[in-house]
């Protein structure tokens, strides 16, 4: 057989990179649910988290990624980690007695119907791409996942959502504070 | 010179993924060979810094006729290494096996991971294709971001190895480094706001200005300019507390806690949390070093812009050559002038108590950096509208208020309750004869 007949897959290393890091996102996805221990759950969650800036670097969104780390797997994920390790949760004490119920049988059809719209909606662009870019990537200019690009967009079109966003959170750790602190007797 | 460029150069066009191995090659394999040294270097300064003599003999060879040859002790490290392989692996019947496994792997990995954006030299000509590993556009977060991971491998640690000296040690380390991640994240920003980029290369290269934008033959190292000044202070008490070292080494405490989260740790894999400390502490004096001290030039001044305006004096030229080829030295240097502090540190201070560790960290550090930040974005936009002078008028302004301020409301509150007395007491000196008398006022 000649060399030259066989059929060469239109494959890009990148594409066969980002499906192997979608692969693994989808794997410790199921691994966030399916596991007892409340700690494999949620080191799930953050291999999960990971894997998803990764994905973001190689579409050069790093700005996203970059984020997606920080705030989550290093800054809510530890905080999730230390509350469980407080608690101290035993798989024992999670192991729940199975009974008959009827929201699987719901949640499934739910489920299955949320998917495809959210699919739907998500798919059709990605048809025929054969290399991992943004939606629009010749629309937008250069670098536009850069930390450049997105200040600018946050401290001009969006300063309005932007800022009212730090104001719930302001209203949040005024919050912590007030449940949190001593009660004084009067 | 030249032609060993150009064959890089070529090597880089024909063949990017040998020269991203290299790459990779150049910044690992000097970090795992320093590692060991390293540990000889903490004990002999250690040992000079408290009046000892330290590992200083192993590796002497005994000739026939009587000579000796010495090695200082620096064969040191390998019998430890060697003593650490051979070691009976341990691993405890209760531990969490998968967990216990992993996180000395994740303890190692921040340092390599850091270490990959740092630059070792400038980034024309030859270093511009060798270093960094990765020319980050987001460098500084990359930083924040990796260090933090770095808690994971503590925090796991003290989970999987179901001990509760573990468990404790594995908290404190959580609760410290979420803490002083912060303060550590705001100093940086103050230094991403003056040098207006995330990118390290970038930060040094700001760092190649005249100072303060006026004296012409010197950089303008950050550490130099006062907003940099406080940065570089808080930065550099984070970073100790983010290495886990003296005096924030509460999660490993020995005197409370055993070994804190790695007490069940024997062998090779305490010989890793060894080595991933000690390289995040070679990485993290890099990362001074790059952020405030000018990265790979040798002293502030600025030979480029001098070789320059002076074309007639030929050793400029050969102090900017000299310069641009000690590049790698020079950084080396200053990764080692980190170490050192951190072993210093070691011999001066003792442990702090945790709520100590604690109130540093959120009370002092944290507010710190926050003012430092909002007065340099306000120096830079005041100097943007008005130049210079206006901004520094601007600030002798605002320092004015602030302190009108501050005393208005001191007053205010102070308003309803009694000052306290004062009195005076009249001190008798000097000779009987010549008596001199000074009023002290008591408050």
């Amino acid at each position: 057989m000649d060399i030259n007949q066989i059929p060469i897959p239109n494959v890009s290393p990148n594409l066969v990179i980002v499906s192997l890091f979608s692969l693994i996102a989808v794997v410790t996805g199921i691994g966030v649910v399916a596991f007892n221990n409340p700690i494999r759950s949620m080191l799930s969650l953050v291999a999960n988290f990971f894997t998803l800036a990764f994905i973001y670097f190689s579409m050069g969104a790093e700005m996203m990624g970059i984020q997606q780390i920080v705030v989550y797997t290093g800054a809510i994920m530890v905080l999730f980690l230390f509350v469980i390790m407080l608690l101290n949760l035993s798989t024992d004490s999670l192991t729940m007695t199975r009974k008959f119920d009827v929201k699987p049988f719901l949640a499934v059809p739910v489920g299955l119907g949320v998917f495809a719209l959210i699919a739907s909606q998500i798919l059709l662009p990605f048809k025929d791409t054969r290399t991992p870019s943004a939606p629009d990537a010749t629309a937008v200019s250069v670098g536009w996942g850069s930390p450049q690009a997105l200040g600018r967009a946050l401290f001009t079109g969006y300063v309005w959502p932007f800022e009212i966003i730090s104001l719930l959170l302001m209203v949040g750790i005024v919050g912590a504070i007030l449940l949190a602190r001593r009660r004084v007797e009067a | 010179m030249k032609d060993l460029g150009q064959g890089i150069e070529w090597l880089s066009i024909h063949q990017p993924t040998t020269l991203a191995v290299i790459r990779v090659l150049l910044m690992i394999v000097p970090v795992l060979v320093i590692v060991p040294g390293l540990i000889w270097y903490e004990r002999r300064l250690l040992s000079w810094m408290q009046d000892r003599i330290g590992p200083n003999r192993t590796g002497t060879i005994t000739l026939k006729n009587g000579k000796k040859i010495r090695t200082f002790g620096l064969l040191q490290p390998i019998a430890d290494g060697v003593k650490l392989f051979f070691k009976e692996d341990i691993t405890p019947a209760a531990v969490d096996r998968f967990l216990y496994f992993l996180s000395p792997a994740i303890a190692l990995f921040p340092a390599f991971a850091i270490g990959g954006t740092l630059p070792w030299g400038p980034g024309h000509g030859i270093y511009g294709l060798l270093t960094p590993v990765w020319g980050s556009e987001i460098g500084l977060l990359y930083l924040l971001a990796i260090s933090s991971l770095g808690v994971y491998g503590v925090v796991l640690s003290g989970y999987a190895s179901n001990n509760k000296y573990s468990l404790m040690g594995g908290l404190r380390g959580a609760a410290q480094l979420i803490s002083y991640e912060l303060a550590m994240a705001m100093s940086l920003a103050s230094i991403i706001l003056v040098s207006g980029s995330l990118k390290l290369t970038e930060v040094v290269s700001a760092q190649e200005g005249p100072l303060w934008g006026v004296v012409y033959g010197v950089q303008n190292w950050f550490i130099f300019t006062p907003f940099g000044f406080v940065s570089a202070v808080i930065f550099l008490i984070c970073m100790v507390a983010e290495t886990n070292r003296v005096p924030f080494d509460l999660p490993e405490a020995e005197n409370e806690l055993i070994a804190g989260y790695h007490t069940e740790y024997s062998s090779m894999k305490f010989a890793v949390y060894f080595m991933g400390e000690y390289a995040m502490m070679f990485i993290f004096g890099g990362v001074f070093g790059v952020v405030f001290l000018g990265g790979y030039n040798i002293v502030p001044i600025r030979w480029d812009a001098l070789a320059g305006s002076m074309p007639g004096y030929g050793a400029m030229h050969f102090i900017r050559d000299a310069n641009y080829w000690l590049a790698p030295l020079t950084f080396l240097a200053k990764c080692a002038a980190g170490i050192t502090f951190y072993i210093w540190l070691r011999a001066t201070l003792p442990r702090l108590r945790y709520d100590q560790l604690m109130a540093l960290g959120w009370k002092f550090l944290l507010p710190a950096a926050v003012a430092n930040f909002i007065v340099s974005a306000a120096w830079i936009m005041a100097q943007k509208l008005w130049g210079w002078q206006g901004a520094l008028g601007a600030s002798v302004a605002a320092i004015m208020i602030t302190a009108g301020l501050y005393s208005a409301v001191k007053r205010a509150m102070n308003a309803g309750t009694t000052a306290m007395e004062k009195r005076t007491l009249a001190l008798v000196e000097g000779t009987e004869t010549v008596p001199s008398v000074r009023a002290v006022e008591l408050v």
